[in-house]
């Protein structure tokens, strides 16, 4: 079963934002990081993954009249949730995803404690049809 | 009436196997004048009746051949020696190396990862792309497989006579979950998950081969070629599913069937029934009949109670609920359904709204209806699946009533 991990900061986490973390607790986050995407690579189970660009670049496209872009600045970062990054990991079971976005939600924060993101766990939409 | 008299299965052991012997003989005699596949339900039975008596008895003997054997017996041995010298060594060695890809230290999608890079023969980039994640992560998958096999307790010795059956249940689950990946495919990328249905009819055909007298060896792979036969017939434009009722049925593959069917009937016949005997006998008598109308309900319904008592799933009970309302009625079929409710396993599961959902429109309660097939599509994880059901429900509230 596949399953996306989306992490999410935001105003309803107590983090503060990233930039106001020292150097060495943004390296450490960071390392955790690479170091969780490579151990999903080990264990067979990463089916993909990125980290997003800050949301302050974030804009909200619709289609025009004519099917051109509308595009809108935002969503902002100060008004609500916004999306980190992502994995989307194939394992045996649901647990396993609770697992697996379980240490993701515990990547070192400021003081090197677990930042504690809340991670939405999502199945993705190709598990075997009913039959019979 | 079979399934009231197994549903004695329940009761004290002693008084189910009399019972069943009883009715393991009076089947035969009494025969099956008017109906000519009744057959399948009346061997069905009298083969669960003789396993009920004989399966203590079996169990005493593996227990005492499994202490009688040394136990180096169970180690694997060298790679030029056959296993236990019983036939040539390549059979053997593919038979321990299937053994082996289902070891119980093993996550199903390693088990199955393995079995398809060691015994299918298929590249790890194929294995990839069909079950569509990357290439290193599949490879890695498979090492770490045969790593935990290498580090387990059991590492890879070959199961004992004890432990044979259960593996051999995993191997067949393996190839049935393989078969299934590949009978997802809709369209455009999917269109490779064919091969994982191809690959796993022909490792179905590769076990019973090496293991002809093992019943539910060939009821897997009469079960995977019953319903493969459907294939052409069961994808509509866009991936959409087609259900049973409506395919085109000229276009089942008519050969497939045959096979099965030659295959389910063999076994039937000579040893012990189980639950993929039981679901291909229920795939034969969709696939022999030549309409929908044609289908031989109450006989399914009859396979579904035995496959019911036998197994304890309770999607099983779903398809014997749907069984019944075609046989019966939709009534009978959701009085079935609502005693299925308190079933955790089952009741917040989408198959159990879609079923439902399917029975009120045949008793014509189609508020009721439309709800849970949209409640079914909601939480259904299979694309295809998820757009027919919402097909569905926008057809009633299109056609019968108000938005």
């Amino acid at each position: 079963m596949k399953y996306m991990l989306l992490m999410q900061f935001g105003a309803q986490s107590d983090l503060a934002p990233m930039h106001t973390w020292a150097p060495e607790e943004v390296t450490a986050h960071l390392d955790f990081m690479k170091e969780f995407h490579a151990e999903l690579t080990e264990e067979g189970e990463l089916v993909g993954g990125e980290g997003l660009a800050d949301p302050g670049q974030a804009r909200t496209v619709r289609a025009g009249s004519n099917g051109a872009p509308v595009v809108t600045d935002g969503p902002y970062p100060e008004t609500k949730e916004f999306l980190m990054g992502y994995w989307i990991v194939d394992c045996e079971t649901e647990q396993r995803a609770h697992e697996l976005a379980a240490r993701a939600s515990a990547a070192p924060g400021p003081g090197g404690r677990p930042a504690n993101m809340p991670i939405e766990v999502r199945q993705v939409m190709s598990a075997p049809p009913a039959d019979l | 009436m079979l399934t009231r008299r197994f549903g004695d299965f329940d009761a004290a052991e002693d008084a189910v196997q009399a019972a069943l012997a009883d009715s393991a003989e009076q089947w035969p005699r009494q025969g099956v004048p008017d109906n000519p596949r009744g057959w399948l339900v009346h061997v069905a039975s009298r083969r669960m009746a003789e396993q009920v008596r004989s399966e203590q008895a079996r169990r005493r003997r593996e227990e005492a051949a499994a202490a009688r054997e040394p136990a180096d017996r169970h180690l694997a041995p060298p790679a030029d020696e056959g296993i236990g010298g019983e036939g040539p060594s390549g059979r053997d060695d593919t038979l321990a190396m299937l053994f082996m890809c289902c070891h119980p230290a093993l996550t199903r999608p390693s088990a199955i990862a393995l079995t398809l890079r060691s015994v299918g023969g298929l590249t790890t980039a194929e294995i990839a792309s069909a079950f569509m994640v990357p290439e290193p992560t599949m490879a890695q998958r498979i090492s770490r497989a045969k790593q935990r096999i290498s580090a387990s307790q059991t590492g890879l010795a070959l199961p004992g006579p004890a432990e044979r059956n259960r593996r051999l249940a995993s191997v067949l689950h393996v190839i049935y979950l393989v078969f299934n990946e590949g009978y997802t495919v809709s369209a455009g990328p999917r269109l490779q998950r064919v091969e994982l249905s191809r690959e796993a009819i022909r490792l179905g055909r590769l076990l019973h081969g090496l293991l002809p007298e093992e019943c539910e060896t060939a009821g897997l792979l009469a079960l995977m070629l019953l319903t493969d036969a459907r294939r052409s017939a069961r994808m509509g434009p866009g991936g959409i599913p087609v259900p049973l009722a409506e395919q085109d049925r000229s276009l089942w593959d008519a050969e497939a069937i045959r096979e099965g069917v030659d295959l389910v009937t063999a076994a039937l016949a000579k040893g012990s029934v189980g639950p993929y005997q039981l679901q291909a006998a229920v795939a034969a008598l969709h696939d022999e009949a030549a309409t929908a109308e044609e289908t031989d309900w109450p006989q399914i319904l009859a396979l579904y109670g035995l496959l019911e008592r036998m197994t304890d799933n309770p999607v099983v009970s779903l398809n014997r609920a749907v069984a019944a309302a075609m046989a019966q009625g939709p009534e009978a079929g959701l009085a079935m359904l609502s005693d299925l409710a308190g079933d955790e396993r089952v009741s917040d599961h989408h198959r159990f709204f879609a079923a439902r959902a399917h029975l009120r429109e045949m008793a014509g309660e189609l508020g009721a209806a439309r709800a849970d097939y949209r409640a079914a599509a909601a939480r259904t994880a299979n694309g295809p699946e998820r757009d027919h059901l919402i097909t569905r429900a926008a057809r009633i509230a299109s056609a019968d009533l108000p938005e």
